[in-house]
């Protein structure tokens, strides 16, 4: 079974995206919180979980995809970083996938944007496709080389 | 490699008795006669000899039998104790320290060559014989050359096969391992040491173990904890706060009388519980301080200075983590001051000064702050050189230094890249200078401050808060969201009402400021800062909220949307996506259970331009500052006592001024009480303390008390006053004397007559337990 992983789903306006089971700690509704002026507009505010101060950062955003509908309230997937643990804003939670290692591939060259440096590849699912993202890079801000990235490309 | 708990436990304790080595060596060097710390220093060598051989560190072991051997002929009587003796013995601390290192870290003893300091404190041992002198410091070899050898390749050098069989034993023992403090060892390792060699006379009178001998006795009432229980402990306790202060706001909208109770008492036991946490992680600032008389006999000696080292308030006590947080800056201070400050001693005869010259650290309590104090009796600061070098190196202009006061001129020895030290010594001024001890210090909250006599002196005082984890704060809003501001950085509050406000800000330029009792206070608007929306903008009438914070040496007005509450804040750090925003130091959780974000207010001054451009103004305005304070002003809480008696007290009495609801009062026989901060609060009515008072109207029909607080040795007493008026600067001019007990003198103030109250007169008339109180206390 070494040839198939698992992956925790979730939605973000029409693209489904996938992130590693290990790196996710929890799965939460909408959670109040307070916003962080001055702060890169990535960063949505921060959360109190349980007393614990948690980041929030709002994908679409970080994917540079349009914004959501005014009362849609986001959900929280909580994830594990260096740096403590993250909460990354999507529009819908969807199930834990198992996919096989021989549907993956590099994403095509013709990606742009954002997407371009936090898709590290697609699982030709039935139907549809899974975009793995890339955690590490999408907990941060974006960066200036990753733009500088984007301006050569 | 897992280091088993016997090794780790004789690594705390050897390094524990190393720092005694190095006092005691030092106390002996000034009063060689003393054969009681000659015996403990030989106690300790011989303990560290003993443990290492019956750990198997035989390479250790070799070089402590060499230095205890000099000892044993030191403490007998055979040798004299000189300079030379003392430098090879130090010497040999340093060894032992180098091998403890390197098996903390590798596990075993390093490979260092000490036969040339095994040598030296043999031929140390000759009695007339001494061969050339070597330096202090060149026979230790470097730290970073140990490479680790597997500890098993010296099991063969192992004491004797029984120790070893020991040895293993406890290394494999879960009994012993899993709660292996140093009691639990001790036994275990006392009789093999006393069994080897024979015990100095005087232990087996004093203590059945040489090893509890050597750490003083207070092993009986002490017990070691791992201090990151202690770090544990407190975030539990810093969560339970939060959990108390969530309750504690939803009591107050229930009626039910039982929660109130409960909640209550969950109030006050948590706050003795944070109060006693928080002493757990205490720690005298002798932690330190016991390392500079080395560092200072070291670097003296270096320079060819001789230096008395003194020492007062060692046991004042701060947090752990600000102990850490001031090592390195106060260790630069004190090499920067035995380098730089005390001159030679020429130099110091030539001024008709002693030959020695002396180095004060000083440490108290203060106003709730810590403060540290660093004297030496050298050179000082010639303020017309750092101007000039200030103007060479192009941080000021020519024209700046003219006007710039002494006191200021020496303080820009903590500008970025400022160094004054003709020649660049390897001792100090290597480039990580007094701006880094500045920056370090005001990290954890702290302020630094230069004073110098020119020939005579420099004290450098340092100011700290006791604790960074939990703090008060004032909560306000602005834009629709809650922020803390940090107490300490909070002077006052100034509130304006509707027509009011609108005179009150004047503009110059675009700029809004405000006559703060006839001083201008730049204005900044926290919601502009912040680039939030604020829907009551430009409303007529609107109430303006003024907070009036102090950022380095200047001060300004932060306008908020709204004044709450002080809270006691528990202060969490920002994750790294948002530490680079200045002007936030971290946030906090709130009863509601909401984030709010903790101002930093320096940040907030730098980004808002109060400090920073207008440096060089602030300098010029302090200067005059501190001119006008060597008048007799004074700061005065004028109040409103019975019906309409206007009086002072002086604000450096005040504690603080709290308002509490009527039905907060309790009666206990004929007196008035309050619960305030886990303590019982006695009220007592201004009014009725004052003779001829009695006529006046019965305080007003407002459902609050307005209260100042005071406070002494730990005890507090609510006066009640009618209302609190202002807080004013006066030179008190006297008018009348004072016809009544209780009452300093009568005076003017801002036009009306006023009485000066003689707190401590008033209160030790009325409540003579107070003082009785205080007293046991």
């Amino acid at each position: 079974m070494a040839d198939t992983r698992l992956y925790c789903t979730l939605y973000l306006e029409s693209y489904y995206f996938g992130v590693e089971v290990s790196q996710v700690q929890e799965v939460l509704r909408y959670l109040e919180m307070t916003r962080i002026p001055l702060a890169h507009s990535v960063v949505r505010g921060l959360i109190n979980l349980r007393g614990q101060l948690v980041t929030a950062i709002d994908l679409r955003r970080r994917l540079e995809l349009p914004p959501r509908e005014e009362n849609a309230n986001p959900m929280n997937v909580i994830v594990r970083t260096e740096d403590g643990p993250v909460s990354l804003l999507v529009d819908r939670i969807g199930d834990v996938v198992e996919v096989q290692e021989a549907d993956f591939e590099r994403p095509p060259e013709t990606l742009r944007g954002a997407a371009r440096s936090l898709v590290l590849g697609v699982y030709k699912l039935a139907g549809k496709l899974l975009l793995i993202l890339d955690l590490d890079r999408a907990v941060q801000l974006p960066g200036e080389r990753e733009e500088l990235a984007l301006a050569s490309a | 490699m897992e280091m088993n708990d016997i090794v780790k436990d004789f690594l705390v304790e050897s390094y524990e008795n190393l720092d005694q080595l190095d006092r005691d060596l030092l106390a002996l060097e000034q009063d060689p006669a003393a054969r009681d710390t000659m015996s403990s220093v030989f106690r300790t060598v011989h303990t560290i000899k003993g443990t290492c051989g019956f750990l198997g560190f035989g390479k250790l072991e070799h070089l402590a039998h060499a230095g205890e051997n000099l000892l044993s002929k030191l403490r007998d009587g055979e040798l004299d104790l000189n300079s030379e003796r003392t430098s090879g013995l130090l010497a040999l601390v340093d060894a032992v320290r180098l091998m403890l290192a390197n098996i903390e870290n590798g596990g075993a003893e390093g490979d260092d060559d000490f036969t040339q300091l095994v040598e030296r404190l043999v031929q140390l041992q000759q009695a007339e014989l001494m061969g050339p002198l070597v330096p202090a410091m060149s026979s230790v070899p470097p730290a970073s050359s140990g490479k680790p050898i597997a500890v098993s390749n010296l099991g063969p050098m192992s004491a004797s096969p029984a120790a070893a069989v020991l040895a293993a034993e406890g290394a494999s023992s879960t009994e012993i391992a899993p709660t292996a403090t140093a009691p639990t060892v001790e036994p275990a390792l006392a009789p093999s040491v006393a069994a080897s060699v024979p015990l100095a006379t005087s232990v087996g009178a004093k203590g059945d173990a040489p090893l509890t001998e050597s750490r003083g006795g207070v092993s009986d009432s002490t017990i070691r904890v791992d201090v990151g229980l202690v770090d544990k402990l407190m975030n539990l306790v810093g969560e339970l706060v939060l959990a108390r202060n969530q309750i504690l706001q939803f009591a107050s909208k229930q009626q039910d009388a039982v929660l109130t109770g409960t909640s209550q008492r969950l109030n006050l036991i948590t706050t003795e519980l944070q109060e006693g946490v928080m002493k757990t992680r205490m720690q005298p600032i002798n932690t330190i301080w016991s390392k500079f008389p080395r560092v200072v006999r070291d670097l003296s000696t270096q320079c060819g200075k001789q230096i008395r080292l003194e020492m007062e308030g060692q046991d004042t006590e701060l947090d752990r983590t600000i102990i850490e947080a001031i090592k390195d800056p106060l260790t630069h201070l004190v090499r920067n001051s035995v380098d730089h400050g005390v001159e030679t001693p020429a130099a110091r005869l030539a001024q008709g000064k002693a030959a020695d010259g002396r180095l004060l650290l000083r440490a108290f309590h203060e106003g709730g702050k810590v403060n540290l104090e660093i004297v030496d009796d050298g050179a000082g600061i010639d303020p017309a050189k750092i101007k000039a070098k200030a103007v060479e190196r192009g941080l000021i202009s020519a024209e700046q230094a003219g006007r710039m006061g002494d006191h200021e001129a020496i303080n820009m020895i903590f500008l970025p890249g400022f160094s004054t030290a003709a020649k660049v010594t390897n001792v100090s001024g290597r480039g990580v200078g007094m701006d880094v001890v500045k920056t370090n210090i005001e990290k954890i909250g702290g302020t630094v401050d230069v004073q110098s006599l020119p020939g005579q002196s420099t004290t450098i005082r340092i100011k700290i808060p006791l604790t960074l984890a939990i703090i008060p704060a004032l909560i306000v809003s602005s834009g629709g969201e809650r922020y803390a501001i940090p107490q300490v950085n909070l002077l006052e509050l100034v509130g304006l009402d509707g027509a009011e406000a609108q005179r009150a800000i004047e503009w110059i330029h675009g700029a809004p400021v405000y006559r703060l009792r006839g001083k201008l206070l730049p204005l900044v608007y926290l919601h502009r800062e912040l680039k939030l929306e604020d829907a009551a903008e430009g409303r007529a009438g609107r109430r303006l909220n003024v907070v009036v914070l102090q950022a380095d040496d200047r001060q300004f007005g932060l306008i908020v949307d709204a004044i709450h509450n002080t809270e006691e804040i528990v202060v969490k750090p920002l994750s790294k996506l948002l530490k680079v925003l200045s002007v936030y130091s971290g946030a906090t959780i709130m009863g509601n259970g909401l984030v709010a974000l903790i101002l930093d207010v320096m940040g907030i001054a730098q980004r808002a331009g109060v400090v920073g451009e207008h440096r060089e103004r602030a300098r010029i305005e302090k200067s005059e500052r501190s001119e006008a304070v060597t008048d007799d002003r004074q700061s005065l809480l004028l109040c409103c006592v019975g019906a309409d008696s206007r009086m002072a007290i002086q604000l450096s009495k005040v504690a603080r001024l709290e308002e509490f609801a009527r039905s907060a009062v309790e009666r206990s026989g004929n007196r008035e009480l309050v619960q305030y901060r886990g303590q019982i609060m006695p009220l007592l009515r201004l009014s009725d303390l004052l003779p001829d008072m009695s006529a006046a109207e019965p305080i007003g029909n407002s459902n609050l008390l307005h209260v100042v607080v005071y406070s002494a040795n730990g005890r507090s007493i609510g006066l009640v006053v009618e209302r609190i008026l202002d807080i004013v600067q006066e030179s008190l001019q006297v008018t009348g004397e004072a016809d009544r007990p209780g009452v300093v003198c009568r005076a003017v103030i801002q036009n009306r007559v006023t009485e000066v109250l003689d707190i401590e007169h008033l209160i030790r008339d009325q409540i003579s337990g107070f003082d009785r109180a205080a007293a046991h206390a």
